[in-house]
């Protein structure tokens, strides 16, 4: 047996039999569960580095379960496929990468960060299950398979928000506030599965991708999927939620929602590109994810200016940043149907937002850390209790200060290079709104300063005495986060070529992605 | 060259920008460095000029994150008063805000054809 065909299988396999392992391992040793969460992620890390370099050199892989060989897509002369199926492509790939390096650094930061809660075995076995989700959302083939993952992310994501819950309100609130809007969204994800499983007969993305006609039916279906996939994403106006989960959920479990409400925005690219591409009304579609794009970016960065609990703030921060890779991916799906202009530049609008999704995945994931080291030696989340915590805390203030200056799209962070790239393409699709999204970007920035003068700046005050640094898997996790944001930073180039580049291609060519599991039908 | 990344209008240089930093930091540090012949050090000239009030003390003058752009908000209240009030914290209205949008959207879908 080639264990190497297995990769796609064993990136999920080894976290989920981790998850029901770590409840067990927990009875005899509660220190080990941490551990054997961090051993599995780093394991599926590996794993997915692995299957990234096979994907970028060899293309897409398949993964068909139960068959007699895992890349036998079509067996006994059949036109469709019909068992389950992964289809990883190139962004399919870049997806499962943010998830498998934000999930293993979450796994390091909560070893001390969770130590304190009660239920840890529990808080370790629901991170392993979201991580889980999130990376069968990427990689599935299978539109019903993709609601089953969807439900298990959301359904860890609600349990893990709420984790505090035993002795606050505010997360369980949070908790049930995400699993409603979460079974909303389940039900018209199912709703449209529905749709296309009546009239096609075949769940899986590619067939109905080669068939689908673009009825009165697969408008209603699209209507169904746009919105409840952009809510989950946290698009405005229905990311009322992100705010009361972000702040809520233990700050590591914050850093990989952020991550999980992408896997959401993924699935909407691909639904829009690969499932209905040039069939539908690419320009009413990609200016209804534009227009979701603006309202994303402006209100998310507004409401954060006046926020003062932190991760309120952040959270707006997050909402506001998923409006530049709707607007990045709206403009190229505008565009979709005019080569002339997609080469012009839809195509760069689109690598702009995609590496943008890897790049918010990044610098919000360590400013999520940031404000998460904070309330772990303050013990408050109120920006106005805070103050001079730069002469106690140095690592967190210097991670902070790349976290904050990344999001703001300074110079020679990683969030400067994607902004670039979005402002001078979509400035030749529309120029107000490349200005918007730039006056987002110095609100942004504006925001920012406030946190940066509220929290660290100022005299050393009397209650914060006793504050000193966090541990060091804290500060570590922090530190490879940093490393990775100065590197997309100074190298962007390398990033877009090798994985931005082929992503974005891999959304655009929906031939490739049917030929991939029906054969080259 | 590594690290220019091609934004379809231009390139763009991290490398480059560095550099240039570094070139034009050094020239303001030389600058600043000659120094300001009438500057006394130890003498009024270090104290802060605020319009003869006296100093507060620093624990006294440090700014909390509610007094920061609040002429910013003050000024903007036509906006932040309805857009705040949205944010009801009510389950009821981000369902409905779901459906809202949905509505809106297979309209949009089913009309555009």
């Amino acid at each position: 047996m080639n264990l190497s065909n297995h990769i796609p299988i064993l990136i999920i396999a080894i976290p989920l039999l981790a998850a029901f392992l770590v409840p067990l391992i927990g009875r005899i040793n509660k220190k080990a569960t941490g551990i054997l969460t961090t051993f599995a992620l780093s394991v599926s890390l590996i794993l997915t580095i692995v299957l990234a370099v096979k994907i970028l050199t060899v293309g897409p892989q398949v993964y068909v379960f139960g068959a007699t060989s895992p890349s036998l897509t079509l067996p006994s002369g059949l036109k469709f496929p019909i068992r389950i199926m992964f289809q990883i492509d190139a962004m399919g790939i870049f997806m499962g990468l943010i998830t498998a390096v934000v999930s293993f650094l979450g796994a390091i930061y909560s070893l001390p960060f969770i130590k304190k809660y009660d239920g840890v075995d529990k808080y370790y076995s629901l991170l392993l299950l979201l991580t889980v989700g999130m990376f069968g959302m990427e990689f599935t083939g299978d539109i019903f398979n993709f609601f089953v993952f969807l439900e298990i992310a959301s359904i860890a994501s609600v349990a893990l928000i709420s984790f505090r819950g035993v002795d606050y309100g505010e997360p369980a609130e949070a908790g049930f506030k995400y699993m409603v809007v979460s079974s909303i969204s389940a039900l018209m994800v199912l709703f449209a599965v529905g749709i296309f499983y009546g009239q096609y007969d075949i769940l899986n993305f590619a067939a109905i991708a080669s068939v689908i006609k673009y009825s009165q039916l697969d408008k209603i279906a699209l209507g169904l999927l746009i919105p409840v996939l952009a809510m989950k994403a946290g698009a405005v106006p229905m990311h009322m939620w992100t705010p009361d989960a972000y702040s809520e959920a233990p700050a590591p479990i914050t850093m990989i929602l952020v991550a999980a409400s992408q896997a959401s925005l993924y699935a909407l690219f691909r639904v829009v590109f690969s499932l209905y591409n040039i069939s539908l009304n690419t320009l009413t579609v990609g200016w209804i994810i534009i227009i979701f794009g603006l309202l994303s970016m402006f209100i998310g960065v507004t409401m954060a200016i006046v926020q003062k609990d932190i991760k309120r703030l952040m959270a707006y921060h997050a909402v506001s940043q998923t409006g530049y890779m709707l607007l990045g991916v709206g403009v190229g799906l505008a565009v979709l149907a005019n080569p002339v202009a997609l080469q012009k530049y839809g195509i760069t609008a689109m690598e702009g937002g995609i590496f943008h999704i890897m790049n918010h995945a990044m610098y919000k994931g360590l400013l999520f850390l940031t404000a998460g080291a904070l309330f772990f030696r303050t013990g408050t989340r109120d920006l106005n209790k805070m103050g001079g915590l730069a002469h106690y805390m140095k690592y967190t203030t210097i991670f902070f200060i790349i976290g904050a200056a990344a999001i703001a799209g300074l110079p020679p962070f990683n969030g400067f290079a994607s902004k670039l790239l979005i402002y001078e393409s979509v400035y030749r699709f529309n120029p107000l709104l490349s200005i918007i999204a730039m006056v987002v970007s110095i609100l942004t920035l504006a925001s920012f300063v406030k946190v940066f003068h509220s929290a660290f700046l100022g005299p050393k005050l009397p209650q914060f005495k006793e504050v000193k640094e966090v541990p060091s898997s804290m500060v570590f996790a922090m530190a490879v986060l940093s490393c990775i944001i100065i590197f997309f930073g100074l190298f962007p180039d390398l990033i877009v070529k090798n994985l931005v580049h082929p992503a974005v291609m891999s959304l655009i060519e929906q031939l490739q992605y049917t030929g991939t599991a029906l054969g080259g039908m | 060259m590594l690290g220019l990344l091609e934004t379809g209008s231009g390139f763009w240089s991290a490398i480059i920008w560095i550099v240039l930093v570094l070139v034009i930091g050094s020239i303001v540090i030389y600058i600043r460095n000659k120094g300001e012949d009438s500057y006394k050090k130890n003498t009024e000239q270090d104290k802060p000029f605020i319009s003869g009030n006296p100093e507060e003390s620093k624990e006294g003058s440090h700014l909390s994150a509610s007094h920061i752009y609040w002429g910013f908000t003050e000024a903007l209240k036509g906006y932040y008063n309805p857009l705040v009030k949205m944010h009801t914290g009510n389950i009821n209205d981000y369902s409905s805000w779901i459906i809202v949008i949905t509505v809106i959207i297979l309209i949009m879908v089913g009309v555009s054809g």
